[in-house]
């Protein structure tokens, strides 16, 4: 299998006068076709990392490289889907509208556009939506949207951050096994990030387990569950019990690289994205605030 | 449908009122004419060329002073909203000029402009550009990033991040910018006519009617006028706003 995506030795920092290490010196490859989850602690900088990686954010130090190629600036085959869907989402547009939009800046035709767009709806389960407006769906199916506008794309990469961090364990379920269609389907190269253990065993033919921050890879573990998957045998099998466990006690043996370190990550299932919507103080936030879960729930352990 | 019943019930009663103050003898039909005189005064002033063109004065200035302001107000808006540094620059030269009452203002525009409507237009639009440049400058920097950073995601360039994500999510505050700007002129437009008469429009046909020969039946009808051309702008724009801009309640600060 050709390499798809290289990570060499990446190192970010945000600068100001609290300056912060996000990460640390974090290298993988990832194959093209695989499915890699990675997992950390909450605000351990795994968004960072996929900023690093789509160019939105220029690293400290360290190489992206795509395919061989050093990045530079957002690769053309690359889609993202954010964290925050409801804030990435653009409101004036209806679903379709937002799911054409990436499909204009890569010039494709009009009619082109639509059918896609259609298709891509549909196959998320999302026909008969496509001339609403964002604000007038539910949490689950704003992501969707958000997931077929990356999927409209056919990207050779797709970055998809907590993905499935915010909506209820039916939708969440639901949304697991599409993704795993889609993968079977056409095969793009994902990289996932979820804060749920369990979750990255269940879609990841591979999972990254990162430390706190500055993010560092703890381990790197190889998910041989195979392709087909069920929520709810596979949930149960051994290996994937035994798989979880050894995420877990990874995650929990690791050394403290932080001060006061009782965060308890296994089988975590507070619905973070939540967390801080208000949106209200983001104004006075450096550009990029990624602040997603991290500071409300850190303050919800202590 | 109700509630235009509703509203028209209520404006029955009170000209039902007026009338029977007017005919009442509370105080001289001269001085409070009942809504009945208004009205037929009214008939016949629509009828007659010279009210008629007073009433296009103002309407002409008026949309001459709404396009102005529209036309500096927003595209200023926009830059300095993306651009902190300039904001920076001329915010303090901004916060000088704006709590200038611009009726303060009218002797040295009547100087200036003698007659010529120029310096109604310019005091109409000296009052009105704040709220919408106000309005702009704020939506602006309300952009979420995440939606910028989701258009960065796919590759859109700067220029085309200005014109497809601040463009477009600027258009509910300026519309509501709008809508206070050009009530703002409307009641600036017709002080000035009042206070400086031979700039005609409604504003001076009212001041001649009163001072002259005391025609308050006449004020009364050239306000009337006054006050439904006011209704009518800020309902078409509120019912433009609805139906136009659909994703947002209607947004801006008001
Ligand atoms: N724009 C930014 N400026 C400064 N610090 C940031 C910024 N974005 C994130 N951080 C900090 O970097 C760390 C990692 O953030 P993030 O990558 O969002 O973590 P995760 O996605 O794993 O929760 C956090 O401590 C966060 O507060
Ligand atoms: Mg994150």
């Amino acid at each position: 299998m050709p390499s798809m995506l290289e990570v060499s030795e990446l190192t970010h920092t945000y600068p100001g006068q609290q300056a912060h290490t996000a990460i640390g010196g974090v290298s993988f490859e990832v194959t093209a076709g695989q499915l890699t989850c990675i997992v950390g602690p909450s605000g351990c900088g795994k968004s960072t990392l996929l900023r690093c990686i789509a160019s939105l954010v220029t690293p400290t130090a360290g190489q992206v490289r795509l395919r061989g190629q050093p990045v530079r600036g957002v690769p053309e085959d690359l889609a993202v889907v954010f964290q925050d869907y409801g804030r990435s989402l653009f409101p004036w547009m209806s679903v379709r509208g937002n799911v054409e939009f990436p499909l204009r800046s890569r010039s494709v035709p009009r009619a082109r556009r639509r059918e896609l767009a259609l298709s891509t709806l549909e196959r998320v389960g999302l026909s008969g939506a496509e001339d609403k407006y964002p604000w007038q769906l539910s949490g689950g199916m704003q992501q969707r949207v958000a997931i077929a506008r990356a999927l409209a794309c056919e990207p050779a990469l797709l970055l998809m951050d907590e993905p499935f961090a915010s909506v209820d364990a039916q939708t969440r379920f639901e949304l697991e096994d599409l993704l795993l269609r889609v993968r079977a389907e056409q095969d793009t190269t994902i990289l996932l990030v979820t804060h749920d253990i369990d979750e990255s065993v269940y879609l990841g033919d591979r999972v990254l387990v990162l430390s706190k921050s500055p993010a560092t890879v703890l381990a790197d573990v190889a998910v041989e569950l195979g392709q087909q998957r069920d929520q709810i045998s596979t949930r149960e099998s051994e290996l994937f019990v035994r798989l979880r466990g050894e995420i877990a006690r990874t995650l929990r043996n690791a050394p403290q690289n932080r001060g006061e370190g009782d965060h308890d990550e296994a089988g975590e299932d507070e619905e973070p994205g939540e967390v801080d919507s208000s949106g209200e103080d983001r104004a006075d936030e450096p550009a990029l605030a990624g602040s997603d879960s991290t500071g409300s729930e850190r303050g919800s352990t202590e | 449908m109700r509630n235009t019943a509703r509203a028209l019930t209520g404006i029955l009663a009170f000209l039902a009122l007026c009338e029977a103050v007017g005919r009442s003898g509370l105080a001289p039909q001269y001085y409070l004419p009942p809504p009945s005189l208004v009205l037929t005064e009214l008939t016949r002033l629509l009828g007659q060329g010279d009210f008629l063109l007073d009433v296009l004065a103002t309407v002409l200035s008026w949309v001459i002073s709404l396009g102005i302001c529209a036309l500096v107000a927003i595209p200023a808006g926009l830059l300095l909203g993306s651009v902190p540094l300039l904001r920076t620059a001329v915010t303090a030269l901004i916060e000088f000029l704006r709590p200038v009452p611009s009726v303060a203002l009218i002797p040295l525009v009547v100087v200036i402009s003698a007659g010529s409507p120029a310096g109604k237009i310019f005091l109409a639009c000296y009052a009105a550009v704040w709220p919408l440049l106000f309005n702009t400058i704020y939506a602006v920097g309300q952009v979420d990033e995440q939606l910028l950073e989701s258009a960065r995601a796919f590759r859109v360039s700067r220029a085309q991040r200005l014109l497809r994500i601040k463009i477009p999510h600027v258009v509910p505050f300026v519309f509501t910018g709008l809508r206070l700007a050009a009530s703002t002129a409307l009641i600036v437009l017709v002080s000035v006519e009042m206070l400086n008469p031979s700039t005609g429009g409604i504003g001076s046909f009212i001041y001649v009617a009163s001072s002259g020969a005391g025609r308050m039946d006449q004020v009364l009808a050239g306000t009337l006028v006054a006050g439904v051309f006011g209704y009518l702008i800020n309902a078409g724009m509120a019912g433009a706003q609805r139906r136009w801009i659909t994703w947002a309640p209607a947004g801006g600060t008001a």
